[in-house]
């Protein structure tokens, strides 16, 4: 199999599992831990695959997101552009952080994430939501190592095997 | 510094990130929120996309509902007991409750027959509760919910939605008791509807039977025929249904025939009852009123005067059983007893001569005239 080829379909496979994980029903406790799945497997591939994935990508998935989740189109667009804008640019910095440290850069950019969502419903004059709100990034903070060292994994079989 | 550079420098060279870019995808996110915000187009995306996106999220409901099988599937027993439990119980106090809305709509149906009654009767009348029944051969009386306070006065007749029940023989200030037709000391003057051969229906002390005795052999009396109340007395208006011949038989001595009548009011049944308002005197002399004397007499002074007024005008023989109790006997004494919707109870009126007026008065006028011709042809 070409090596190229799997890879895609790594990546295809990837968002699509990333976006079921979103829409995947919760019990009401724990919804508002659901980590941002979008936003994870974006950072992980701008800084693993940064080739792959650009800004228009980025929203191309956000669209997706949004059309899938029904929010406000776009909102999910904008957000996943400028999250990937900031790990590709911190890219070669971020990659060699321990993985604790990953982590956090991890929590503080799903941070800020939140940040572009909350203004973005302060727009629409949405209410202030509630803090349950915030628990979302310390769960993506949580997730990451496992993302990050699954994908990882998977990758580097895919390599042994191509080998 | 300059490793800094050469790490950057392909990643920004191609300008796969560049600052222009992300303002560009910033300004197009902006814009289509906008355009979303206000012109609402993700719904119509979304109804576009429905068929393709549905079972995207069949897929993704897919882990919660296994999760759900998973769980009822190894739900433990003792939940499900004790939900059966709960369940059970829960079915009891529905069915409880189901039974009660049961009897609560008989008890409409009923209080409707009552309110038609009152309609077609065009009389005026009052709805009254049973709250006590007496029912043994001696007594058959029921005590309502209504007395004094509600204008209940003694003499009142008491309907139910089929026919007459009896009337009113006590007064107390918050209830009263009624006599039945069906006591033994009640008499009824009754007209048959068919013939219109008038009579007097007797109780007979057991509550689904009235007594019709001295019935000429010759009239044409059968099973089957209705009984009405013919108005004489005055206690009763004409043609209120009381009750249905059930048999017809020869007295001992030959000389006359006796039937047997089941009342048609639901004696034993009805919880609500109607209280017709006191009839106005159909004839005979005004009532006496007790302020028509020399100024402020005792009251004790006056009743002797009263009674002694009316009971001239009663049948002679009247008198005596007013005051005692009415002989069980119903051959002889014929005349008191139909005369007596008031004399029946004598109790009442013998000891309140002077509120008893308007009650004792009715009588005199007609039963020795008229009823014991009438039953002799």
């Amino acid at each position: 199999m070409n090596r190229h080829r799997a890879h895609f379909l790594l990546f295809i496979f990837s968002l699509i599992v990333a976006c079921l994980l979103q829409l995947m029903p919760l019990p009401d406790l724990m919804l508002p831990f659901r980590p941002y799945w979008l936003g994870l497997i974006l950072i992980y591939w701008a800084l693993e695959e940064p080739d792959r994935v650009g800004l228009g990508r980025a929203f191309m998935l956000g669209l997706v997101g949004d059309v899938l989740q029904g929010d406000l189109l776009g909102d999910q667009a904008l957000r996943l552009a400028a999250l990937a804008f900031i790990v590709l640019r911190f890219r070669s910095r971020l990659r060699f952080f321990p993985m604790w440290q990953q982590s956090l850069a991890v929590f503080a950019l799903l941070l800020n994430d939140r940040v572009l969502s909350l203004m973005e419903r302060a727009f629409t004059g949405a209410p202030m939501p509630p803090a349950s709100f915030w628990y979302a990034p310390v769960a993506g903070m949580l997730a990451w190592p496992w993302v990050f060292l699954l994908f990882d994994d998977l990758r580097s079989r895919l390599r042994v095997h191509e080998a | 510094m300059p490793l800094a550079r050469t790490d950057t420098s392909p990643l920004f060279g191609a300008g796969a990130s560049s600052t222009l870019r992300l303002v560009v995808y910033l300004a197009a996110g902006v814009a289509l929120m906008v355009a979303d915000y206000r012109g609402h187009y993700l719904a119509r995306v979304r109804q576009y996309a429905a068929v393709a996106v549905e079972p995207v999220y069949r897929v993704a409901a897919m882990p919660a509902d296994a999760a759900r099988t998973v769980r009822l599937a190894i739900a433990d027993r003792q939940a499900l007991t004790q939900e059966n439990q709960r369940l059970r119980e829960a079915l009891l106090l529905t069915q409880a409750r189901l039974n009660r809305l049961g009897a609560v709509a008989e008890q409409n149906t009923r209080l409707k027959e009552l309110l038609d009654v009152q309609h077609s009767l065009g009389l005026g009348v009052q709805l009254a509760k049973l709250i006590d029944i007496v029912l043994d051969p001696y007594r058959q009386r029921i005590t309502l919910d209504a007395g004094a306070r509600q204008g209940v006065v003694v003499g009142q007749a008491v309907l139910d939605a089929y026919g007459v029940m009896g009337q009113i023989s006590e007064v107390l200030p918050t209830t009263s008791t009624a006599v039945l037709i069906t006591d033994t000391s009640h008499a009824l003057p009754v007209v048959i509807e068919r013939t219109g051969l008038r009579t007097i229906a007797y109780g007979s002390g057991s509550s689904d039977r009235l007594d019709v005795p001295n019935i000429p052999v010759s009239a044409d009396v059968k099973a089957g025929d209705k009984l009405l109340t013919s108005g004489l007395g005055g206690s009763f208006p004409a043609g209120f249904p009381v009750g249905e011949i059930v048999s017809v038989a020869a007295e001992p001595s030959g000389m006359f025939a006796v039937a047997v009548a089941r009342p048609a009011a639901a004696l034993e049944r009805s919880g609500d009852v109607l209280l017709l308002r006191p009839l106005a005197d159909p004839v005979g002399p005004p009532a006496l009123k007790p302020d028509s004397g020399p100024p402020a007499p005792p009251p004790e002074a006056l009743t002797p005067a009263a009674t002694a007024a009316a009971k001239p005008a009663a049948a002679a023989p009247a008198a005596s059983p007013a005051t005692t109790p009415p002989a069980a006997n119903t051959g002889n004494v014929s005349p008191p007893r139909t005369s007596a919707p008031a004399a029946t109870t004598p109790s009442p009126a013998a000891r309140r001569p002077v509120t008893a007026p308007p009650v004792t008065t009715p009588p005199p006028a007609t039963p020795p005239v008229d009823v014991p011709p009438g039953t002799r042809p």
